[in-house]
């Protein structure tokens, strides 16, 4: 098992995910299943290979400097469970 | 860089003994450009809520993120300014939290590889010294939202105008020992800042933010727990903050306490600060490479096509103005803080007594914009106007002191230098004859002094006084001084 009891709540935490005991034990074998068979890779030297970020030969395509977008409140807070005056409006965050 | 400190006025003295403070900054400068760093949408402070954002910037299902050219190009621009080393490869990554003001859940940021490295700042304190601050890393990441906490008992309001602007977090090596030194290298870095046009440095906007990082050790002791103070937004909070956050880390350590690692906030009206969270609580960011976007990759050419259009720096200028116009390091430093103030300067300087050009700017000139609290661009007085004024006293024309008078006239009424002298009947008397009789005018009313002189010779003083009063101010004074020595037979 490379993934224990309390990662698995750790992690749940980190992810604002509530599990209750039951799903943290289902969680921690199917978690260490998981990262078991992708530990499988470590078994390749990788040491002089560098990582690799595309597929294809491709490079960060980039935007102009020019404003294109913006002027759409209504669409942007059309979803929010509560809006106000085209604020998002959620429960009270204390610092 | 400062290992331990050589200053010992720099340390503090507690109840039992000396302790060092050790600053380093975090700071977070809002990249000047129209656009956000991954949206199409405006960077425009203020607008209505929810008006300046796309649905990138809202992190709806779908939407990928496309980097603004002009934001990358910003970010080379400082670190060039930085003097430090361009990375031509560099990688955006997530940093995963939880806050409203945070759509994506994850902050577009650069962690391991980020695309400016090890650079340096000149720091220029108030009594000549100078610190060189080392800079650690600067990078480009994402603003959040806003949160609003006083509109409703039980809601918090948010507002994602800002969030997607692109700003670049310059972190410091901890180099800093002292509040004053940390206001000052603050100062500088916004400078810099303003002069490149990579950030316009307002922070009452909120444009340039400090994250500041304090400890305290004896000296010569290894590194101590540190504090890190959240987001204060004025040069001045920042010295506060660390005078007071460096003062409750001693007083813990003194009475046999421990400093535990935290985050704090700076609580203006109190001057203190407080804890903001523990460290059981401390953030677990999971940064990992972001899938949507590919490495930052650069080019030489480019960098150096930047770096060719790269304007004067204020310590270059600084230099300039002390080799080309004969300046104090002091004098200079003062005019190139601003860069508005410098090219003032440099047009009243140009083809003039440079040294006579900076007292009539940084004493005359600076003291009333100040007095008045008006910037460089409100000044009534143009640099041309200024100029034509230093004409006049360099040719003879008119006294320093008359100068004076003129000056105020052009200050609140405007007009020409030359036309309001010759209107006003300002012109320096040169004309030995009119000096001469006014000489003989005073010497004539005044035998008893005269007989004094002669015993005394520092009495001429006196005599000068009352000539040039006779004149209005405007006999020239080495005319009088050399009539009177003659007549009164004195050396």
């Amino acid at each position: 098992m490379s993934v224990d009891r309390a990662t698995v709540h750790r992690i749940a935490k980190l992810a604002r995910i509530a599990i209750t005991e039951e799903e943290a034990a289902k969680l921690e074998g199917e978690l260490s299943g998981i990262l078991d068979w992708v530990a499988q890779l470590d078994e390749v030297d990788t040491a002089d290979v560098p990582p690799m970020t595309r597929v294809e030969d491709v490079t960060i395509r980039m935007r102009e400097d020019k404003v294109t977008d913006g002027d759409i409140a209504d669409d942007i807070v059309a979803n929010a469970p509560e809006a106000d005056d085209h604020y998002f409006v959620v429960p009270k965050i204390v610092e | 860089m400062q290992d331990t400190l050589e200053k010992n006025e720099l340390l503090i003295e507690g109840e039992t003994g000396p302790w060092e403070m050790i600053i380093g900054m975090e700071v977070h400068a809002q990249v000047t450009s129209n656009a956000k760093l991954f949206s199409g949408a405006s960077t425009a402070f203020g607008g209505d809520p929810n008006s300046h954002v796309s649905l990138v910037d809202a992190a709806m299902p779908g939407m990928l993120p496309v980097i603004n050219e002009e934001c990358v190009a910003q970010a080379i621009r400082t670190g060039l300014g930085l003097k430090a080393e361009i990375n031509l490869y560099s990688i955006f990554d997530r940093k995963n939290y939880f806050y409203p003001d945070l759509p994506q859940g994850y902050q577009i940021s650069q962690y391991k590889q980020p695309i400016v490295g090890e650079g340096e700042v000149i720091v220029d304190l108030l009594d000549g010294s100078r610190v060189v601050v080392g800079i650690e890393r600067l990078h480009l990441e994402q603003d959040a939202g806003k949160s609003l906490h006083d509109q409703h008992p039980k809601k918090s309001f948010v507002d994602l105008n800002r969030s997607g602007v692109a700003l670049m977090e310059i972190v410091s090596k901890p180099d800093l020992r002292s509040s004053e030194q940390a206001k000052a290298y603050v100062s500088k870095l916004r400078t810099i800042l303003r002069y490149l046009g990579t950030c316009d440095g307002n922070m009452e906007e909120g444009s340039l933010r400090a994250d500041v990082n304090v400890s305290v050790r004896r000296p010569g002791d290894p590194l101590g727990t540190r504090c890190e103070i959240k987001n204060v937004n004025s040069i001045r909070f920042i010295g506060q903050a660390i005078e007071y956050e460096a003062r409750r880390q001693i007083e813990i350590l003194e009475e046999g306490g421990e400093i535990h690692q935290e985050t704090r906030l700076f609580d203006a009206k109190t001057g203190e600060t407080r804890s903001m969270r523990s460290k059981e609580e401390a953030h677990d960011y999971r940064y990992f490479p972001d899938p949507d976007l590919l490495p930052l990759e650069l080019t030489q050419g480019w960098v150096d096509s930047l770096a060719a259009d790269l304007c004067e720096l204020p310590d270059e200028k600084r230099e300039r103005f002390i080799a080309e116009f004969g300046l104090s390091p002091y004098d200079a430093s003062v005019l190139v803080a601003e860069k508005e103030r410098a090219d003032y300067f440099e047009a009243v300087a140009e083809g003039r007594d440079g040294k006579l050009a900076v007292n009539w700017v940084n004493n005359e000139l600076f003291g009333r914009l100040n007095k008045e609290s008006l910037g460089i661009a409100e000044s009534p007085v143009s640099a041309d106007q200024l100029g034509k004024l230093i004409d006049l006293i360099k040719d003879g024309t008119i006294s320093g002191k008359i100068a004076k008078d003129v000056f105020d006239i052009v200050w609140s009424e405007g007009g020409e230098p030359a036309d309001i002298v010759e209107a006003r009947g300002l012109r320096q008397v040169t004309d030995t004859g009119a000096i001469e009789a006014a000489v003989d005018e005073v010497i004539a009313a005044n035998p008893d002094k005269v007989e004094q002189a002669k015993a005394k010779p520092q009495m001429i003083g006196w005599f000068v006084g009352q000539v040039m009063k006779a004149s209005g101010g405007k006999a020239n004074p080495q005319a009088v001084n050399a009539l009177l020595k003659s007549k009164l037979g004195v050396e």
